[in-house]
């Protein structure tokens, strides 16, 4: 069953403006919040167990402490670069919902101090650029924004930002080179954007989903926010569900919710005739789980490091028994070759070795030797760069190549693939 | 593509006021660059040119290399012409589950191009893009600036058909 929260008022669409907003308890918590100590919403945020809902999953409230104690001018950057492959729920909450987002950053800008934001969203998505704009535009001339914001002697100013097409300006750092008007190239950590970050001034970067969560967490407490998911991992998440379901589509659970549910119950289960094969739970660069694995997964932090992979995004991809998992992978490393920056050697050369392996041999020309190559190759490229784009490209690897040899060891040795139908299969015959 | 000596570009006053206007909304200037390159884009039909390059240097007094390393960074900034409708159709892992791949066969098959290439009339250019954040309405291509969503090979066309 769905728990929603921050999706409570999605489907009206009145939501999408300051006044129906308003109407639906928009913008009360955040007077309560200039009320409080800055220092107290950072206890709250930290009690409640908040972890980013970007990716990485880090501690929210942590992530707000690393900031310098002193005066010193700090931004904070909203991450709406949502870019990993099969998200797409920062996008439905930026369209339903700018307010909450605007709402949550101006608490959280106050909490950590900052008089100036960004929201950097990823250049294809025009519509929610729009949507967002407007809402700010309302946001300022409702007195939500500026100086002294709602007589609180707050000032905070806040604006879009619009990316160009790059995978990489989704890691913070990626996203800061980005708008400071460079290559959106990652850089070295530490120091940390908490201590150096835009301009070189402390910067926190939070994901849409994380901002967004702040205000219920103000609105209802911590203890509150922490009855909602599991002890470790507090909280309801968005799941984006996409691939071979009947119903795909966002949808908001607590965290600790069973995958096997949220395939059958709100996807609606698989397509008429077909079995599950495979699930990857966490967007395209977190490893993939078997069917097995997945009827006994639940959708928190730690069951699913468990296993072995990892929640990331929350962007689950269900792959069933009419996909061919070597063509897949294909797919995969096409993308994170074209996606790499090219900076850190290892990342910019294997991502290459690994899509041509992979096609290689889906062209029917591999060699046996090929697949032991691919996971070579992988090994070599994780933890050895700048940023985490090369580990992305390499787990899908391991996990493709562990999990489902047979069908690589079979389009190897009778160059074709194991599975009839196959978007491959149907090329080459 | 990026060259002819002969070819020329200069900002309409509008585009210019836009670019000058990015240029003080920033803490630093360089931040203008992209929203520059996407100005003079629009100006260009849709591709960026050295000679656009060298008018953003001069109009917002920053050294050529850098507005050209930004240029080629992002996928966004086209290095070749393309069409009056440019057809972007997502192949990455949700779309490919969903014939993502086909529809792209596809839509090149119906207008004749391969992917790059525009029609002789102009009309279309088609290329194959990464994951635009459409999954769970898969498949789906970007024309221009807009989406559509949970396609068919036969949908898409029709809405290809239908514009002038």
């Amino acid at each position: 069953m769905e728990t929603k929260l921050l999706t409570e008022f999605y489907h009206l669409d009145e939501f999408r403006f300051l006044d129906g907003y308003k109407k639906n308890g928009g913008y009360v918590n955040l007077e309560k919040a200039l009320k409080m100590q800055p220092q107290a919403i950072i206890d709250e945020v930290k009690a409640s167990g908040l972890r980013g809902r970007g990716g990485a999953g880090f501690s929210t409230g942590m992530k707000w402490s690393f900031l310098p104690k002193n005066n010193e001018p700090r931004y904070l950057v909203c991450n709406a670069d949502e870019g990993e492959p099969g998200t797409f729920k920062d996008r439905l909450m930026m369209e339903r919902a700018p307010h909450q987002l605007i709402e949550g950053m101006i608490m959280s800008a106050f909490a950590v101090g900052s008089k100036k934001s960004y929201i950097y969203v990823r250049g294809e998505y025009y519509y929610p650029v729009e949507v967002l704009e407007q809402a700010v535009q309302e946001a300022y001339k409702a007195g939500y924004l500026g100086k002294n914001i709602l007589g609180s002697g707050f000032d905070h100013d806040m604006d879009v930002y619009r990316g160009a097409g790059a995978y990489i300006c989704g890691e913070e750092t990626g996203l800061i080179s980005s708008l400071e008007g460079q290559k959106g190239q990652p850089k070295l950590k530490p120091p940390f954007p908490a201590v150096k970050g835009y301009l070189q001034k402390p910067t926190i970067v939070n994901n849409v989903e994380t901002l967004a969560a702040v205000k219920y967490i103000i609105r209802d407490g911590a203890a509150a926010y922490k009855k909602f998911g599991t002890e470790k991992s507090p909280g309801t998440k968005l799941f984006s569900l996409s691939g071979n379901v009947r119903k795909p589509g966002n949808y908001e659970v607590n965290l600790g919710y069973s995958l096997n549910d949220l395939i059958n119950n709100e996807g609606g289960g698989m397509k008429p005739g077909r079995k599950l094969k495979a699930v990857i739970p966490g967007g395209s660069s977190a490893p993939v789980l078997t069917a097995e694995e997945a009827s006994r997964a639940t959708m928190d932090y730690e069951c699913l490091a468990q296993m072995g992979t990892m929640l990331g995004s929350g962007a689950v991809i269900v792959i069933d028994d009419s996909q061919c998992m070597v063509d897949m992978l294909g797919v995969l490393m096409h993308f994170y070759h074209h996606e790499s920056c090219g900076q850190c050697t290892p990342c910019r050369e294997g991502t290459g070795w690994l899509n041509k392996i992979t096609h290689s041999i889906l062209e029917g020309k591999g060699r046996l030797q090929d697949i032991d190559l691919l996971v070579k190759v992988a090994d070599n490229m994780k933890g050895r760069t700048i940023c985490a784009l090369s580990d992305a490209a390499a787990l899908p690897v391991l996990s493709f190549v562990t999990k489902f040899r047979d069908e690589f060891e079979f389009y190897v040795r009778e160059g074709r693939s194991k599975v009839r139908g196959s978007f491959y299969a149907q090329m080459h015959h | 593509m990026l060259e002819t000596a002969k070819s020329t570009f200069q900002l309409s006053a509008e585009g210019l006021a836009e670019v000058k206007k990015e240029l003080a909304r920033y803490e630093i200037k360089d931040s203008a660059i992209i929203p520059a390159l996407y100005v003079a884009q629009k100006e260009n039909k849709g591709f960026i040119t050295t000679a656009v390059i060298h008018h953003l240097g001069q109009v917002m007094d920053i050294p050529v290399s850098k507005i050209n390393e930004v240029f080629k960074f992002y996928t966004m900034f086209n290095q070749v012409p393309v069409g009056k409708h440019h057809v972007q159709v997502c192949t990455n892992i949700s779309c490919a589950l969903e014939g993502g791949r086909e529809l792209t066969n596809h839509i090149c098959h119906e207008l004749g191009v391969k992917l790059g290439e525009v029609t002789a009339d102009g009309r279309f250019s088609v290329s194959r893009v990464e994951c635009l954040g459409s999954c769970g309405t898969a498949p789906m291509m970007q024309v221009n600036t807009k989406y559509y969503e949970s396609l068919t090979p036969e949908s898409a066309m029709n809405i290809l058909r239908g514009m002038k």
